[in-house]
């Protein structure tokens, strides 16, 4: 965080340490990315594996919520029906921004094995993606790293710039 | 009562080479003991209502009736000979064949163990009476009968889609429905959540991303098979006839440059360092 080194001795022994607004604020998002719980199919197992004692998503200060207002990332953690889709959209639009999604597994990025009728082909169908996990089911350590890109793509992010709507597609 | 037992390989790779209708072989068909409880089922029904056929398959009392006779039926069975447990009923599609559904009551008498299969053939734009009043279970079961198959159910006290969203057109357990859907269920999500105007937008589904094929030059190509890249199709086809297969090498059978075969000898040690 502290770009600049700091002298104590010479500014009166203060602590002192000179940073961006960007910076502290991207800091302090990117330090608690809130999750909504969205388990949607077997993937969703996964996902509370990650967040379990084992592997521990709250040392990365992710914590699940189980609302939309509170939550940070939707992580899209199975099958996505067409029933469901307009339920998942409503969710998106409730969470305030900043807001990320992280799709994840087969199913969420493409439709996975369910070549049907009844499945959305990829939720980046309904909403915009920022990060896709490739695998059936991907293991916690994939979710793990997709959390901790995450949070480097939000520091590198200018923390208030206009939101623009995200491209879908 | 188990089933046999028959083999399973290769039982997914089958499905893609075997007739989708294919007509399985019919179980036997065994005709009603003269006594026994099933004789007196089948007594007790026929004094109530008209018996189309009866028989009986591995073990069970099959009996076709006619569908308007099924409150009558299922009440007798219920009441007179005490099956108090509906449990399973659905439709089968036979549009194709008979243009009609054949419609099906499984109930299981919970003091003898006994279990009898009730038939009914309706037409595809006949509407059946609900066994609603009689087993409760059959609230759901018509209701996805009606979801998925599109049996009409007359007085039945919420018919309502079971499964598939309110909105839903279409029956998708009939054969003839496409697996990947119609254009109605194709675009459903897009249509419902952004409007008609998006669907340009966002595109057509991309179906089976992973699919391989053999004459595309650009992407991926079968293994043994790959074509030179940019050949226009009428020369691949070409190429084809002549039986053009590119042979598959492995690294290891001709050594790998600069790198030295594994050693297969354990190395031991002479002594404990
Ligand atoms: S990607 Fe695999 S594990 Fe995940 S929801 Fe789909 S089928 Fe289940």
């Amino acid at each position: 965080m502290a770009q600049h080194q700091v002298n104590y001795t010479q500014s009166g022994g203060l602590p002192v340490a000179l940073t961006t607004v960007d910076k502290i604020l991207n800091w302090g998002r990117s330090n608690s990315v809130w999750a909504l719980t969205y388990g949607l199919a077997c993937c969703a197992i996964e996902m509370m594996a990650s967040g379990a004692s084992r592997y521990d998503f709250d040392r990365f200060g992710t914590i699940f919520r189980a609302s939309p207002r509170q939550a940070d990332v939707m992580i899209v953690a199975g099958t996505l029906t067409k029933k469901h889709s307009e339920f998942i959209r409503r969710l998106y639009d409730q969470m305030t921004e900043p807001k990320w999604v992280i799709s994840m597994g087969s199913c969420a990025n493409t439709g996975g094995m369910f070549n049907t009728y009844a499945t959305v082909q990829g939720v980046d169908r309904i909403i915009p993606v920022d990060m896709y996990l490739p695998g059936c089911a991907p293991r916690p350590e994939t979710l793990q790293y997709a959390v901790m890109l995450l949070q480097q793509k939000i520091r590198k992010e200018s923390a208030n710039k206009s939101q623009k709507p995200k491209r879908l597609v | 009562m188990m089933r046999p037992y028959t083999p399973k390989d290769n039982v997914q790779a089958k499905a893609y080479y075997t007739d989708r209708f294919w007509v399985a072989p019919r179980i036997a068909e065994e005709p009603v003991p003269k006594e026994g409880i099933y004789a007196e089922d089948l007594d007790a029904l026929s004094a109530k209502c008209k018996v189309l056929k009866a028989y009986i398959q591995r073990g069970q009392l099959v009996i076709h009736i006619d569908p308007k006779d099924n409150i009558t039926a299922l009440k007798t069975l219920k009441e007179e000979r005490w099956y108090e447990m509906l449990s399973e009923m659905s439709a089968v599609d036979f549009l194709a064949e008979r243009g009609g559904f054949e419609v099906f009551y499984q109930i299981l008498n919970l003091n003898t163990a006994q279990r009898i299969r009730i038939k009914c053939f309706v037409d595809e734009n006949e509407a059946i009476e609900s066994v609603n009043p009689l087993y409760r279970s059959a609230d759901w079961a018509e209701r996805e009968m009606w979801d998925l198959m599109g049996v009409k159910v007359n007085n039945h006290p919420y018919l309502k889609r079971l499964i598939m969203p309110d909105d839903w057109e279409g029956h998708p357990l009939r054969k003839t429905y496409p697996l990947e859907g119609d254009e109605f269920a194709q675009w459903y999500e897009v249509d419902k959540i952004f409007g008609k105007e998006a669907r340009d937008i966002i595109g057509p589904e991309n179906r089976d991303p992973a699919r391989i094929d053999r004459y595309d030059t650009e992407r991926f190509a079968r293994l043994g098979h790959e074509v030179p890249r940019g050949t226009p199709p009428e020369e691949l086809k070409k190429l084809e006839e002549e039986g053009v297969v590119t042979p598959v090498r492995y690294q290891e059978e001709e050594g790998v440059f600069l790198v030295k075969d594994l050693n297969e000898e354990p190395k031991v040690l002479d002594k404990r360092k």
